[in-house]
């Protein structure tokens, strides 16, 4: 099971690793990971996706709610959550079609095309893991050069 | 509010939590603090190492139930405690440590004899502080020993530059505080208990498995109660030995892999076990698997994340374990149960008790551990202090010796630290004067942590040391005999010092007790000298400790003395 966990945790140094640390020592995995400070800055949020199955997804909160610097740690429902990843891809221009082929294939994605150069192109995608893989997979033909993937932020929808 | 300097905070917050003394070892780092040892009520105990520092803080929290208090220096001051707070911590034993660090600004600069022990001991503290101005100081302390001890108890690291240490601030000791993140309690749910009292009547072979968290609430008037009502029989977790009277009718003592042979036998029998207080240690009930698979849990404990974490309950109460088991006595009282006669579940247990009891091979020779631990037993009144070393020597005590007066045995039982009990017992002793205190040794373990014989003479702490010398790292010798076809690798002690020498160099006294007749004075004579004394009491090295739940198997697979 893939599980998405919301972690608000106090604004302080040295609590990321606490939080990483907890997950290598108790021999949990972290699929990823981002962090930002709250509206309040008080306060941090983490959303961390890991892989695992219920009990042990269980476990892993409760683990994570023992901790003293977080104050709320909830694990999301996936159907009930909006949840995000930005990306940013630079692809292979080998030929003149190239170009306007990955324009097409970002529009159908809702991604954003920048830094456009004669033999490179770069695609920014906010989007669901899954999406972002399936694009990836149809990127992969022109030449992947480099990917960067920031992790997975998450809120509930209201009411649910 | 006050002007005061971090250091003097610090000595005034401790003392408002009631500290009167501390174990520690001094160094650049930590001087200021040290400075004011002159100018305030607290005692510094001084250690040879820092080790035994942490394990004598552990003794004493675990004995008191308020956390000890260890001092160290920076750099090698605070690696050397490491040990000692991963053992509390493994433990859940309230514990204070207090570490000089290197000024402010030098931080991460690799300034001589700095480390980063906040990053190495995170892992193994409950919590850790360091504060990076002077009035911090007095809250950290504050938060400190409220985190130790309260919830499930454990070690708090206080890290202090030493700028922060002599640097002056308007100090506010606060009364209330907030720890957001922090839930030490949860009401035990009522319905749960209701339910769990409900399974146990209707189960056929019910049992109690009482663990370490029995002890940390002194849960043991109702747990007795408990047990008596339903006439559930009691075995334990090893860290849970002496939660309930050894020598009770419905005792079978603790389970596990050097557990007694009946305790382990109707463990592996059970069809519903109430587990108090205990993480199931794989050492405890062997494979995960084979323990749940025929068996109903009931599992009470105060730490949430310790439901489900090794085993599947049917029912959970999470809570402190005493208010939980208070509730079911209530309960148990309002719907007036109380079984009288004896089930045959009841009566095939203790047939079974009585069978081993008989049964059980002991060495032939007159010096054979189960003589030596019941002769102890014997002279030792019920309410004296055991801790133990780690080895063969820790579980045949585990075996034979047993806890009447509950709340009165401790062991490293969740890291096994060698060289633990002998500073343990120091601390032990610090916070019960009055009793008796006896460490039960290896002669490897007692290696360790020796040189705290100079503190227990220095600073009149009279411990016993009751040494079964064997000569050898016992234990492992054991496993190579048993798992390696004897090649015996490093086990050899060869070149041991004269214990009784050693002790008498240190200004203690060391008594050689060879037969039963010599061990039966030396014992008298410890107990009645104002000297720690270690008792060298040779044994034979080919001796082992059975039965033996090897490793990875389960309770039913005891290997037993042919
Ligand atoms: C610090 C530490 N190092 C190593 C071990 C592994 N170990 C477990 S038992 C044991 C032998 C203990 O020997 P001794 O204290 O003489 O007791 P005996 O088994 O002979 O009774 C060893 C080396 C340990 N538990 N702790």
């Amino acid at each position: 099971m893939w599980a998405i966990l919301s972690i608000l945790v106090e604004n302080k140094p040295g609590i990321l690793f606490k939080v990483t640390h907890l997950f290598r020592s108790r021999n949990f995995n972290i699929d990823s990971i981002s962090v930002g400070v709250t509206e309040n800055p008080e306060y941090s949020k983490m959303t961390i996706t890991t892989y695992g199955d219920e009990k042990q997804v269980e476990q892993i909160v409760k683990q994570l709610d023992k901790m003293i610097d977080t104050v709320k740690v909830e694990h999301l429902d996936e159907h009930k959550t909006v949840y995000r990843e930005l990306s940013l891809f630079k692809i292979k221009l080998s030929n003149a079609n190239d170009s306007m082929e990955i324009n097409k294939l970002a529009n159908a994605y809702g991604g954003k095309v920048h830094d456009v150069k004669k033999d490179s192109i770069m695609v920014e995608l906010t989007a669901t893991p899954d999406q972002i893989q399936a694009f990836e997979e149809l990127a992969k033909p022109f030449g992947i050069i480099d990917v960067a993937r920031t992790g997975v932020a998450a809120l509930q929808r209201s009411g649910a | 509010m006050e002007s005061m300097t971090g250091a003097k905070a610090l000595m005034t917050a401790m003392e408002k939590e009631g500290v009167k003394q501390v174990f520690g070892l001094p160094g650049g780092a930590n001087l200021p603090m040290y400075d004011e040892f002159a100018r305030c009520d607290i005692r510094h105990i001084l250690v040879r190492h820092e080790q035994s520092a942490a394990h004598m803080a552990d003794g004493f929290g675990r004995v008191s139930r308020k956390p000890g208090v260890c001092f160290a220096t920076s750099g090698p001051g605070a690696t050397n405690i490491l040990t000692g707070i991963a053992t509390a911590q493994a433990d859940s034993a309230p514990m204070i440590a207090v570490t000089g660090q290197v000024p402010v600004a030098m931080i991460g600069r690799d300034a001589f004899q700095e480390s980063d022990i906040i990053g190495m001991a995170n892992p193994v503290v409950k919590y850790a502080f360091q504060p990076r101005t002077a009035a911090e100081v007095p809250e950290a302390v504050k938060k400190g020993f409220f985190i130790a001890e309260t919830g499930r108890p454990g070690p708090v690291l206080l890290d202090i530059p030493k700028d922060v240490q002599t640097n002056k601030a308007e100090m506010i000791f606060p009364d209330e505080f907030k720890i957001q993140g922090y839930h030490p309690w949860a009401d035990p749910d009522i319905a749960n208990v209701e339910k769990a009292i409900d399974m146990l009547l209707h189960s056929e072979k019910p049992i109690i498995l009482a663990g370490g968290g029995t002890i940390i609430s002194s849960a043991f008037a109702e747990l007795q109660a408990i047990a008596e009502a339903l006439m559930l029989p009691v075995v334990t977790t090893f860290k849970g030995k002496g939660s309930f009277p050894e020598n009770h009718p419905l005792s079978l003592g603790p389970i596990g892999m050097h557990g007694h042979a009946e305790a382990n036998k109707m463990m592996a029998e059970a069809d519903c076990v109430l587990a108090i207080g205990t993480r199931f240690s794989d050492r405890s009930v062997g494979t995960f698997e084979a323990f749940e698979k025929r068996l109903k849990i009931i599992h009470m404990d105060v730490d949430p994340a310790e439901i489900g974490k090794n085993q599947t309950a049917q029912i959970a109460v999470v809570g402190d374990v005493r208010a939980s088991l208070r509730i079911m006595v209530k309960l148990l009282l309002q719907r007036a149960i109380k079984k009288t006669d004896e089930t045959p579940w009841i009566k095939h247990v203790k047939e079974t008790k009585a069978y081993w009891k008989e049964n059980l091979k002991l060495h032939p020779g007159e010096m054979g551990a189960a003589k030596i631990l019941r002769k102890l037993r014997e002279l030792l009144p019920k309410e004296s202090v055991v801790t133990t070393e780690v080895g063969q020597h820790q579980m045949w005590a585990s075996l034979f010796y047993d806890v009447i007066q509950p709340g009165t045995f401790f062991s490293s039982t969740g890291l096994g630290t060698m060289g633990w009990g002998f500073p343990a017992a120091i601390g032990a002793k610090v916070a019960k004067p009055d009793v008796p205190v006896v460490d039960i040794a290896g002669d490897g373990s007692f290696s360790m942590t020796e040189n705290s014989l100079a503190t227990a003479v220095l600073e009149d702490i009279p411990v016993i040391v009751f040494l079964l010398n064997n000569s050898t790292l016992g234990m492992v010798a054991q496993w190579q005999r048993t798992f390696y076809d004897r090649r015996m690798n490093g086990v050899d002690q060869g070149h041991c010092p004269d214990y009784v020498k050693l002790a008498e160099s240190y200004g203690a006294q060391g008594i050689r007790a060879q037969s039963m007749d010599e061990l039966d004075r030396a014992i008298k004579t410890a107990l009645s000298s104002d000297v720690a004394t270690v008792i060298d009491i040779p044994i034979d090295p080919e001796e082992d400790v059975l039965p033996f739940v090897a490793p990875g198997t389960s309770l039913s697979d005891m290997i037993l003395p042919s």
